[in-house]
């Protein structure tokens, strides 16, 4: 098999605290395939934004990458030069926030916002005065594509003067203008009105096959998940509990955090059936104990899992962090 | 669309400006003191004298008359004669204006200059050895009083290191041509580096003295909110489009944050106009608000209430361009 397009191996990032160090990441490993969307599960605090702000170079003192490799396309990340990161930024892996409203610069026209990701990383753009052109072209061509009517008209617009949909379209725009191999989603719909998040969903797959790149989704939304991602890896703690096949994921989950979460997940067709909420909460990262993360909270909970799980493969393409992980449920 | 905009916020102008005209009259006119006794405080006077100057003074008639009078002269540009100089006061103010415009430009200038990249460099090494500088700077910035800073100044400068000159706007030798009063400009106009340079060296310690304290509060003020700004989503959106960090600093963020500060400027502008009074007097600078302080002295009331109605027309001015300025960096505020 070809080597994935983003692979991190046993990433850990930690931020110093007041009361200590806290590991928001503590040995994430996890692979992203040419062309496949990957969708990432977990709860706020959970690592799984701080995961892929590594990915992207971002992570900022406090915080920490202490160990671990990060490679994007077979070349190491991890302590890259940052001349070299700007450079990778934006042009091969774009990343959109969760809310697009803070963030656009509110006061900066639209136009400035995705004409200067093309000028700075636009190096097949021609030189000269015909520079500005040939970008301004790929700005409204990108902006159409997203479905933004009257793009040519729009560039002077400020942020403000879009619609919530509209500005979560312009984001998108301007995080693919480059047309970067890998997008990384950052919670794209949770600031989105409902019938929106479906718009923006369909607007990622469909230039997801139109350009050809691979996508990571970030949510807690799991019905998102099950519609959108190939595959789907589960974080708890800051540490991937389960990963696989989407399908094979929720029909057959092998961690009980993950069981967990699809049973506290309201089923509309079934509206009778009793929501489990997962007892107890998310553990302090601060002072953990060596074993099982979720073992607090585990209803299948025993002697083993004091001592620390290997996040280890049972099936052809399944991983889990659970000493049942073979026993299916 | 925009025009429009700015003619109404112009013609809001006119009811504040009435209304500080008001208040400027009333409160020269309840002072205690009778110009016109004090006018002829020292000739033995016999009481129709006095009655006969009030005459002439229009001190006689009624409060609102004298109001309108005052009202229609002023929009004219008369504020009658200057006691001291038996001149018109608007010719004394005329000539003395320049060099006030001039030393608060200056100051502003360095007060600008000073304060926005200062408090940037502060907030972006927050809790580095530049930012505990700046912020403890600051510190004094604001606690000094001018008076006595400015002497410092002197003492250092220009009586113990001799370089630069102790009081005045310019040397007799040097004075160039007068077009518009401003040496700065006249210098330029007329091509006279040597006037240009002497002008400047009398300008650097007074406007530094002047201007220290705006830039101490602005240095705060830009970095509490280049602090604020760096934090928004928008910023990590710009990193996460590999922007170079001098176009995140310079455009994203600053744009942001000069928010706070232009609006804490133009009320600082206000204080400068006072600090000038301090100011011009410690180094004899020939401006307006040694002329003020002067005429406090002598009683020169015409003068006196037309400088003060002068600097409250500049402070609602420069609150003015202060709100279009803003409507230039926030579009979202533009109507």
């Amino acid at each position: 098999m070809t080597e994935p397009l983003l692979s991190i191996a046993d990433l850990r990032v930690a931020f110093a605290t007041r009361q200590g160090l806290v590991r928001a990441v503590d040995g994430v490993s996890l692979d992203v395939r040419e062309g496949e969307c990957l969708g990432i599960v977990g709860e706020s605090g959970s690592g799984k934004s701080v995961t892929f702000a590594g990915v992207m170079g971002l992570i900022r003192p406090p915080g920490r990458i202490e160990g671990g490799s990060i490679r994007f396309e077979g070349r190491e990340l991890v302590g890259l030069d940052p001349q070299a990161y700007r450079r990778l930024r934006g042009r091969d892996i774009a990343m959109t926030l969760q809310d697009a409203q803070t963030s656009l610069n509110p006061a900066l026209t639209v136009g400035t916002q995705i004409l200067e990701v093309l000028l700075a990383h636009g190096d097949d753009l021609p030189s000269g005065r015909a520079r500005l052109r040939a970008a301004r072209q790929r700005a409204v061509d990108m902006m159409t594509l997203v479905g933004i009517p009257a793009a040519a008209r729009r560039l002077g617009d400020y942020p403000h003067q879009f619609s919530g949909g509209m500005r979560q379209r312009m984001m998108i725009a301007i995080a693919l203008s480059c047309r970067p191999k890998l997008l990384i989603a950052d919670e794209p719909t949770t600031a989105l009105d409902v019938t929106i998040q479906a718009q923006v969903l369909e607007l990622i797959a469909s230039i997801r096959a139109t350009l050809g790149m691979s996508v990571v989704l970030i949510t807690h939304d799991l019905g998102v998940v099950a519609e959108y991602c190939d595959r789907v890896a589960v974080l708890y703690a800051g540490q991937i509990v389960e990963s696989g096949p989407t399908a094979q994921v929720i029909s057959d989950p092998r961690h009980p955090y993950t069981a967990g979460l699809l049973r506290s997940v309201p089923v509309l067709s079934h509206l009778d059936r009793p929501i489990h909420p997962i007892e107890g909460q998310v553990p302090d990262l601060i002072d953990l104990p060596p074993g099982c993360r979720f073992l607090p909270r585990c209803p299948m909970a025993r002697t083993a899992c004091h001592n620390p799980v290997p996040f280890h493969a049972f099936a052809e393409g399944r991983a889990a962090r659970c000493v049942l992980a073979e026993a299916p449920r | 669309m925009r025009s429009v905009a700015l003619l109404q916020r112009l013609l809001h102008l006119v009811p504040v400006l009435f209304g500080v005209t008001v208040i400027v009259f009333l409160m020269m006119s309840l002072t205690p003191g009778d110009p016109a006794e004090i006018m002829l405080a020292n000739q033995n006077a016999t009481p129709e004298q006095v009655a006969s100057l009030r005459h002439d003074m229009g001190l006689d008639r009624s409060l609102p008359t004298r109001f309108v009078t005052f009202v229609g002269h002023a929009v004219q540009g008369e504020f009658g004669l200057s006691l001291f100089h038996r001149r018109p006061v608007a010719a004394v103010i005329a000539e003395r204006l320049p060099a006030t415009i001039e030393l608060s430009a200056a100051a502003l200038l360095f007060a600008l200059f000073m304060a926005i990249p200062l408090g940037v460099v502060a907030a972006v090494h927050r809790g580095g050895i530049l930012d505990r500088l700046a912020t403890v700077g600051s510190l004094f910035g604001v606690s000094l009083p001018g008076f006595w800073f400015g002497i410092l100044l002197l003492l250092a400068f220009a009586v113990n290191l001799r370089l630069l000159p102790v009081s005045g706007a310019i040397d007799f030798a040097h004075q160039p041509p007068g077009l518009t009063g401003f040496l700065v400009i006249d210098s330029v106009l007329a091509g006279r580096m040597d006037s240009l340079g002497n002008a400047l060296a009398h300008l650097l310690l007074p406007a530094i003295t002047l201007g220290l304290p705006m830039a101490a509060i602005l240095m705060r003020v830009t970095r509490a909110s280049m602090l604020e700004v760096l934090r928004q989503d928008y910023i990590t959106f710009a990193e996460a489009k590999g922007l170079g960090r001098t176009r995140i600093l310079a455009l994203h963020a600053l744009k942001n944050a000069l928010l706070p500060t232009v609006t804490v400027a133009a009320i600082e502008t206000g204080s400068l106009l006072g600090g000038n009074m301090v100011v011009e007097t410690v180094f004899g600078w020939p401006g307006l608000g040694r002329l003020v302080v002067e005429s406090i002295f002598v009683r020169n009331y015409p003068l006196v209430q037309a400088a003060v109605l002068l600097y409250a027309v500049t402070y609602v001015l420069v609150n003015f361009v202060a709100d279009m300025l803003y409507t230039v960096l926030n579009p979202r505020v533009r109507m």
